[in-house]
């Protein structure tokens, strides 16, 4: 498997937050995406809550040393809080809430069952086997109530926690995109071209170039 | 120089009209709509009484319906065009970020199902004022001439009763209205009038798909575009900022809320936007105005005729949610044919990394694309054409969640393996099809027990591919996947399940018994009801269906002229 590396070293998109790539009404979204803290729960209860957060960690696994780590569970309670819908669902899902709520419960349920705690106390190992068979379409106890597994986790837990977390600059600055761009857009669009208010990319050897540029992406 | 999003109410939320909020409370009022090309002004509205039989009421404001209420109001027809979406002003409404932007997309209920259940929501479905076209791609393409003729030339689907040479008369009138953008010469079709504005200098993603194409012996274009490539009146060129299919801030690309409905209103035509219709009403068998809520409750409007422009889901949804007792199954459904033959089009991906740096956000998404398998109908080797049908496929630039649900949904990875997979973002490119899939009874628009916000019982929409949609998929699949490895493309997959478009649910014929409307888009049952939207195609094509609805709602305009004269 591939791992995570620390790719586009010193580079913060936020950095740009006061420059020509953002308008005012991007900042005024940001801003209210960002004010979402780790704890901001509306839609979740407590036994919901432990779930979700432990969910989200093995979805979309963030470094363990990451001071301030993306509030993946709040984002998706924030999504479910102001009812923010996809504008579908498939005949064999409950709507978006219900669903989470039950998908949920279904999954600490079957954690009781299998390895005799709460999901959110099992191991990152049995964590993930659980997941795993959910992706199958394996876990179909009474506790799913029809509902099945298979679609929850890709249509819901899929969907819904790996989009929150690409919508947090966090997430922007590990990938390097170039983020919010209006009314500035981009003027560099060849091959290994970038614009300075781009990311640079860490070339090996080279990381403290990629890292001085990096600096400059908000000048 | 005006810099839209600098200055004054764009840049400094302070300056906002207070309780100015577009989603909740209508815009278009009191004698007054929105100047979406100006920060903070107006243009005047001539507005109607629900009393007042207008000659038109048209339902939606998108291709199709927009078009044609600013044709018919140029020609001197009393018109309201009602939307259930906001009248969003781009200049300050709209964030250059993927979540907040799906405010442009239909995203009330809808129930899935069928083999091949759609996925909704977003690339296929808008609500506000100006429709789909305030977030589609801007691909702006004419159909292949023997399309309009499938069944008889062929061999496959339905003929259209339209005759291509008169529709292209129509698409130089649309592409003259957006001022296109496009190359000099375009490979495909017949003979055209040269493109209004200079193509689009093309991006890495667009230079992948060229060196493919040339690897694999096919033809190859700079994308026509219905986004400026020089100024335009108030409209800047696009400054590639690439966020085009969430709602372009600039006003660069040409959608319908920024070309023909401020002319409709120059000419007279009412906008109400958050205005949801909900029935249709009829005595006598001839429409007599639209029922509607906005502003808290229900109303009606009274019109001489009535148009249903709201794409190939809720056009249908409208039209069996009016049944009454005159009309028990439906309006304009005596052929039972209101909802069926729904065709979206193929949208399959394949995606590879590359060494190069390709930054593939950067631009409109598809600055590139090749028609070939559009008018090659034989092949040869190993992709001998074994469908009817065609496909182009173009380049593309999704931003970070599509990217990423993507990977996630179509690629299978998460946890450490998606996080890892999402840092080579800048390393890939893609090409997706948009192909054309056979009209089929069974793929359809029905009513669900399900109930909206309104009361109104939603649509499901049930699909399924048949062994020729297959076949096609497979071919593109298999031609794309050759043509990425040969541009250098490596770890090449394919993203087997996606679709574009919405079409086919209210056909257009030269008989009663076969088709909902005729060929000037008016129903053979009730004689002062239209349809004008992507709804009337009896065929898909391969290219995006875009300007051929807004070629066919001109061609409608006029022929509702003619009839008046």
């Amino acid at each position: 498997m591939r791992s995570r590396l620390d790719l586009y070293p010193g580079y913060d998109v936020l950095a740009k937050r006061d420059g020509p790539s953002w308008n005012a009404k991007t900042r005024e979204v940001l801003e209210e995406r960002l004010a979402i803290g780790p704890e901001t729960r509306r839609f979740f209860n407590d036994i919901e809550w432990s779930t979700m957060t432990a969910l989200a960690e093995r979805i979309v696994p963030q470094p363990a040393d990451r001071g301030d780590p993306v509030p993946v569970a709040a984002l998706v309670d924030h999504k479910l809080a102001t009812d923010t819908r996809d504008g579908y669902r498939n005949a064999e899902l409950p709507e978006e809430r219900d669903a989470w709520r039950l998908g949920l419960r279904a999954l600490d349920s079957e954690a009781r069952a299998r390895f005799g705690a709460r999901f959110h106390e099992l191991g990152a190992w049995a964590q993930d086997e659980l997941l795993k068979l959910a992706e199958k379409g394996d876990l179909t106890g009474a506790v799913w109530e029809g509902m099945p597994s298979k679609l929850f986790f890709h249509q819901r837990i899929l969907a819904d926690v790996v989009k929150a977390y690409y919508a947090h600059p966090t997430a922007w600055n590990e990938i390097g995109w170039g983020g919010p761009a209006s009314p500035r857009g981009y003027v560099r669009m060849d091959f290994d071209r970038r614009d300075p208010w781009e990311a640079a990319e860490a070339k090996p050897g080279r990381e403290d170039e990629a890292y001085q540029e990096n600096l400059r992406v908000g000048r | 120089m005006r810099i839209p999003g600098l200055g004054n109410a764009a840049d400094n939320p302070k300056h906002a009209t207070p309780g100015d909020d577009p989603e909740h409370h209508p815009r278009a009022r009191d004698g007054r709509a929105p100047n979406v090309m100006r920060i903070g002004e107006w243009v005047p509205m001539r507005q109607h009484r629900d009393e007042e039989e207008v000659d038109f009421a048209i339902v939606g404001t998108g291709a199709g319906g927009g078009t044609l209420a600013c044709r018919l109001a140029e020609g001197g027809l009393s018109v309201v065009a009602f939307d259930a979406g906001p009248y969003f002003r781009p200049l300050e409404d709209f964030a250059s970020d993927e979540s907040h932007q799906s405010k442009l997309y239909w995203t009330d209920e809808r129930i899935v199902d069928g083999e091949n259940p759609l996925q909704m929501g977003s690339n296929n479905s808008g609500k506000a004022v100006g429709g789909s076209t305030v977030h589609y791609a801007m691909v702006a393409l004419r159909f292949r001439p023997e399309w309009f003729k499938a069944r008889t030339l062929m061999g496959y689907g339905a003929d259209w009763p339209l005759d291509w040479r008169e529709m292209w008369r129509y698409y130089d009138q649309v592409e003259d209205d957006l001022k296109i953008s496009g190359p000099v010469n375009y490979p495909w079709g017949p003979h055209r009038r040269r493109y209004h504005r200079r193509a689009h200098e093309i991006n890495a993603a667009a230079k992948v798909l060229a060196r493919g194409a040339e690897a694999m012996g096919i033809g190859w274009t700079p994308t026509p575009l219905a986004t400026v490539s020089a100024p335009h009146g108030d409209a800047p060129p696009c400054v590639y900022r690439g966020f085009c299919t969430l709602g372009c801030s600039t006003n660069a690309k040409q959608s319908v809320l920024v070309s023909y409905l401020p002319r409709a209103l120059k000419a007279g035509a009412e906008i109400r936007d958050l205005a949801m219709v909900g029935r249709i009403e009829t005595r006598n068998g001839r429409a007599t105005g639209v029922h509607y809520f906005r502003e808290g409750r229900w109303r009606f409007q009274r019109a001489k005729n009535v148009v249903v422009a709201g794409y190939a889901i809720e056009t249908p949804r409208l039209l069996l949610n009016s049944a009454n007792q005159e009309f028990p199954d439906g309006l304009a459904n005596s052929s039972g044919l209101v909802g069926k033959n729904l065709m979206v089009q193929g949208n399959q991906a394949v995606w590879g990394v590359f060494d190069e740096e390709i930054r593939s956000y950067k631009g409109p998404p598809s600055l590139a694309i090749s028609e070939h398998w559009n008018y090659d109908d034989k092949g040869h080797g190993p992709f001998t054409k074994d469908f009817f049908g065609g496909y182009s496929y173009m380049s593309q630039g999704p931003l970070p969640q599509l990217w990423a649900n993507t990977q996630a949904s179509a690629h299978g990875l998460w946890g450490e393996a998606l996080v890892a997979e999402m840092q080579r973002y800048n390393h890939v490119a893609g090409l997706k099809v948009v192909s054309e899939y056979m009209p089929q009874e069974r793929n359809r628009v029905t009513l669900a027990d399900v109930k909206d916000q309104y009361g109104l019982p939603v649509a499901r929409i049930t699909y399924s591919w048949c062994d020729n949609d297959k076949a096609l998929n497979r071919h593109a699949l298999k031609f794309m996947r050759e043509a990425l490895s040969a541009a250098g493309g490596r770890e090449v997959w394919d993203q087997v399940d996606d679709t574009c478009h919405l079409n086919g649910t209210a056909r257009m014929g030269d008989d009663p018994r076969s088709s909902v409307v005729d060929a000037d888009c008016r129903s053979w049952d009730i004689p002062n009801l239209y349809v004008c939207d992507g709804s009337v195609f009896p065929t898909v094509g391969g290219v995006n269906p875009s300007l051929t609805i807004q070629a066919v709602a001109l061609r409608t305009a006029d022929r509702i002229l003619a009839r008046r004269r």
